[in-house]
């Protein structure tokens, strides 16, 4: 008792503070070399080692069992999302540096952590573009504008971002598709007869800025028509 | 944007959940979480990790949050309510059972404490890190985990729990 109230009334050392991120993995090279020799000639400090590895997983175990947020918290953010104004080309391009500044930042360990959640949305996505290309009728090529069974009733606003019809290589892998959606910021708005619509960014293109957004997905290895469409 | 929203949303919402203790306001601030992130994703200038930056604004986020709250507890209030719900210190201790009086007693630490022990523990942060989260000076951080796991200690010794240190 009286023992363990004078450790705990004494300052802590500079080595004794920094065994929690040693714990957790956290120290650099330095720090983590400089706390793993003291432990080596520290009994008192291996035994509070010991109960700090302890706290470590039983943090980890209330966490997790905290579960996950519902569907609705979801919904409720793409809702959200849906309803902000539409952004100005510029804009969409500062959001694009953003999103590619965030996963360059990502830190492989961040990423093991979560693999099993993006694994998660990776084959929700996959399963809509699979169920698309089972659609897919190598033998035949029918554009949206051919079909007559419906009427054409998009709007030809200046103000609609930029679609193209692409019929995908046929040894295109549906993680190839995400990546490449994921790069142009592109969704599949339709498909008929294995050519798909896809609609890019949120905000309109000119011309030339159009062009040359077709001579790069033509570009792409995957990609085997891409054209401009309403 | 799904892609970001499905790798971090579970580690934000339990993050808020432990800082506001309502499984409805955490919910809640996730969606501001990510709405702000979507917003102003184009100031991100790739300097911290992604998790950093998104704990950051879900701390600051669930901080306003228990502000705007109506009757709002106390924070220590709200740990003696967490306490209240099981069995009190001394049953823990007569079931000897180390793993579930940790668990109590981590969940009776003050708010700062439980913010640092989970920054550290649970979402991995280096002391850099969580300066740059909670916005405060990296000794700060160091002497803040230190006093948390101190407090601890008290904790556990209080439930009778023997753990070999100290």
């Amino acid at each position: 008792m009286m023992a363990m109230k004078k450790l705990l009334e004494r300052e802590p050392g500079e080595i004794e503070m920094l065994l929690p991120w040693h714990a957790a993995g956290t120290l650099n090279t330095r720090d983590a070399r400089r706390v793993e020799e003291a432990l080596a000639r520290d009994p008192e400090l291996s035994r509070q080692y010991a109960a700090i590895r302890e706290e470590y997983a039983e943090t980890i175990d209330l966490n997790e069992s905290l579960g996950a947020p519902s569907a609705r918290a979801m919904q409720a953010l793409f809702a959200a999302i849906d309803a902000e104004p539409e952004r100005k080309p510029s804009a969409s391009r500062g959001i694009s540096r953003g999103i590619a500044g965030f996963f360059a930042a990502l830190r492989p360990r961040t990423l093991a952590w979560s693999a099993s959640l993006a694994a998660a949305v990776l084959l929700v996505q996959a399963s809509i573009i699979g169920a698309m290309l089972m659609q897919n009728q190598p033998a035949s090529f029918q554009t949206a504008s051919l079909s007559t069974d419906e009427p054409i009733t998009r709007t030809l606003s200046p103000e609609t971002p930029p679609r193209a019809l692409v019929r995908f290589a046929p040894d295109a892998r549906v993680a190839d598709i995400t990546a490449l959606l994921d790069t142009y910021q592109a969704a599949i708005i339709d498909s008929r007869g294995g050519m798909f619509r896809l609609q890019f960014g949120s905000g309109p293109m000119s011309k030339d800025e159009i062009a040359s957004l077709m001579r790069r997905l033509q570009g792409e290895k995957i990609v085997s028509v891409a054209v401009a469409s309403p | 944007m799904q892609v970001l929203y499905g790798r971090h949303h579970v580690r934000v919402f339990r993050f808020g959940l432990r800082l506001v203790r309502d499984e409805q306001v955490a919910e809640d601030l996730i969606g501001e979480v990510f709405l702000d992130v979507w917003r102003q994703a184009g100031k991100f200038e790739g300097r911290s990790a992604v998790s950093t930056w998104l704990l950051a604004i879900t701390r600051f986020k669930a901080l306003s949050a228990l502000r705007r709250r109506k009757n709002v507890e106390l924070d220590d209030e709200a740990a003696h309510a967490i306490e209240d719900q099981s069995d009190d210190p001394e049953v823990t201790a007569q079931k000897k059972d180390t793993s579930q009086a940790l668990r109590k007693c981590l969940s009776a630490l003050s708010p700062d404490h439980r913010e640092i022990v989970d920054l550290v523990y649970y979402h991995e942060k280096s002391v850099e890190e969580v300066a740059e989260i909670v916005g405060i000076p990296e000794n700060t951080v160091k002497t803040r985990l230190f006093y948390a796991r101190k407090k601890l200690a008290e904790l556990l010794q209080a439930a009778g729990v023997e753990r070999g240190w100290p």
